[in-house]
């Protein structure tokens, strides 16, 4: 399998032949997997090296211009680095983009801090009217990426290492049910699904499939509800969902428990999938964690809730 | 298309009546003065915006990426018809379209919203780069800047850019007022040339000096006009 990273570069440049709005704008990172679409389009393909403040006004300009930017690098540099640039360059003027991030929260785990991104989504989520796609799958991302091409609004595609063996999503925008269950509703954030499914083998759970995280698709979660006992699993800043949670179950008694990227520096190196354990996000510890809180709330009671309440 | 006309019943000197309807009186603050003779000579001799064809190309953008201070401006679009005259005693407040940032989805005849310094230039770099790319090579983006504002270092990833990009379609102005709190050694024009930029060095006062310079011929390169006031 392509990874999410080589699957972008190769749809960005065929949009690039089809659509003479599209323009990439680079920062150098992934420069040479665009060499041979920039000598086919050299006003297209824009390279701006080592300056991502000017990335993102670049990519406002542009849309201003009437062009449709696809602006790319790590997404620690993409989002926090020039994130005044995002709420005022793009957000502010009214001027829409499609920002396409690689790295996540820990592919680069031997890179250290600086190239780790676990902020970038609930960064985003201060902003109005951003799309978010967190793909789980090569071909999730490619037609996120080509749907966005043909709008004009702001979408941000967070592109990670880790996916899953399959697509899962079947719907463009909403949640996907992957299993129904009674006693929780566990929805499962990108490439975390393939995690979820294992760690909840055989518990009585419904589990959700989140591929866009914005907007959050309340009404799939409202209308497969039995329990209103939630845990969000997110491959960013634990919690980064959960007042969209609250939101949509704000006139209902219910629970929470928000499992993603621990807010602390781990200070570590080494892999991804060791990053993965070290935040309670492998399949074992995400069952021992998933249990517990359910557990919790049968010792306390407060795993049921009335027919009436929900209807 | 030619520049936009002034309203009949407004010339230049009108524009300090029509500020002091914003502050009050007839003293303005160094922000709103510094920029008033840049932006008459701009908006009545050198850009072809009108608002009675905003779209029609080719055109130009201005962009007031110095957007402390708008009076001026704000005169001056008065002045050519983009905005109506009875707004501007309402100037700051909540259900005017004219704060003291300008924002490009409130107020006819601003092609930016700006407030927070070191943005206009970057973003009038891909507005050059959106419009060569569309083959739109007779339109031209000019940015009003301030050598006080150029201490953000956004503004130095867009001039190091531009140079090298050749973005002919770009013209930066500076108005040159000394703000720098560390000033610029060997003056602010030095940065630009260093990057490949055709720059000049002119009286923000002179309107026969700044048309001259505004459109002083650059072929290949963007073009900086250092307004010193």
């Amino acid at each position: 399998m392509d990874t999410m990273r080589e699957r972008f570069a190769r749809v960005a440049a065929e949009l690039l032949d089809t659509d003479p709005r599209v323009a990439v704008l680079l920062a150098d990172i992934t420069a040479d997997a665009f060499e041979a679409a920039r000598s086919r389009h050299p006003d297209r393909v824009v390279n701006v090296g080592i300056r991502e403040q000017l990335l993102i006004s670049v990519a406002g300009g542009m849309a201003l211009a009437g062009m449709r930017p696809i602006a790319h690098t790590f997404a620690s540099f993409l989002i926090e680095r020039p994130f005044e640039q995002i709420k005022l360059d793009l957000n502010h003027q009214g001027a829409g983009a499609i920002l396409v991030s690689s790295g996540a929260s820990f592919d680069y785990a031997a890179a250290g801090r600086t190239h780790q991104s676990p902020g970038d989504v609930a960064l985003l989520g201060t902003l109005p009217g951003w799309t978010v796609h967190v793909p789980g799958h090569p071909d999730e991302a490619e037609r996120m990426l080509r749907a966005a091409a043909v709008g004009s609004g702001l979408v941000y595609i967070r592109l990670s290492a880790l996916a899953n063996a399959a697509p899962l999503a079947v719907r463009r925008l909403g949640f996907t049910v992957l299993r129904r269950g009674t006693l929780a509703t566990i929805v499962a954030v990108g490439p975390l699904a393939d995690a979820v499914i294992e760690a909840t083998s055989g518990m009585d759970v419904t589990v959700l499939y989140a591929p866009t995280v914005r907007p959050f698709d309340r009404e799939t979660l409202r209308a497969t509800l039995i329990a209103p006992v939630v845990v969000l699993v997110e491959p960013y800043l634990a919690g980064t969902s959960a007042a969209e949670v609250a939101n949509a179950l704000a006139d209902l008694p219910h629970r929470v428990l928000g499992l993603g990227v621990a807010r602390d520096e781990l200070r570590r190196y080494g892999t991804p999938r060791e990053h993965q354990a070290a935040h309670g996000l492998d399949p074992a510890s995400l069952r021992e964690r998933i249990a517990g809180f359910l557990d919790a709330g049968h010792a306390s009671g407060r795993n049921r809730v009335s027919a009436r309440s929900l209807a | 298309m030619s520049e936009a006309s002034t309203l009949p019943g407004y010339s230049y000197d009108d524009l300090p009546g029509l500020m002091a309807l914003m502050t009050g009186d007839e003293k303005h603050d160094l922000a709103a003065e510094s920029t008033l003779d840049v932006l008459w000579v701009l908006y009545d001799r050198v850009l072809r915006i009108n608002p009675a064809q905003a779209e029609a190309e080719p055109r130009d953008r201005f962009y007031l990426s110095k957007g402390h201070g708008p009076m001026a401006f704000y005169a001056i679009l008065t002045a050519k018809g983009f905005i109506d005259v009875s707004e501007l005693p309402r100037y700051g407040q909540f259900d005017s379209v004219l704060g003291q940032h300008p924002d490009r989805n409130l107020v006819c005849g601003a092609e930016i919203s700006s407030g927070s310094l070191g943005h206009g230039l970057p973003i009038a770099v891909g507005a050059a780069l959106g419009l060569r790319a569309m083959g739109l090579t007779d339109d031209r983006v000019f940015v009003l800047t301030g050598d006080g504002e150029l201490d953000e270092g956004s503004g130095h990833e867009a001039i190091a850019f531009a140079g090298r990009a050749g973005l002919a379609a770009l013209h930066c102005v500076v108005v040159d007022n000394a703000s720098a709190s560390y000033g610029w050694p060997g003056g602010i024009e030095t940065r630009f040339a260093a990057e490949g930029w055709s720059a000049i060095r002119v009286s923000g006062r002179d309107h026969d000096a700044l048309e001259a310079a505004f459109t002083a011929p650059h072929p290949g390169r963007p073009h900086a006009v250092i307004a010193v006031v």
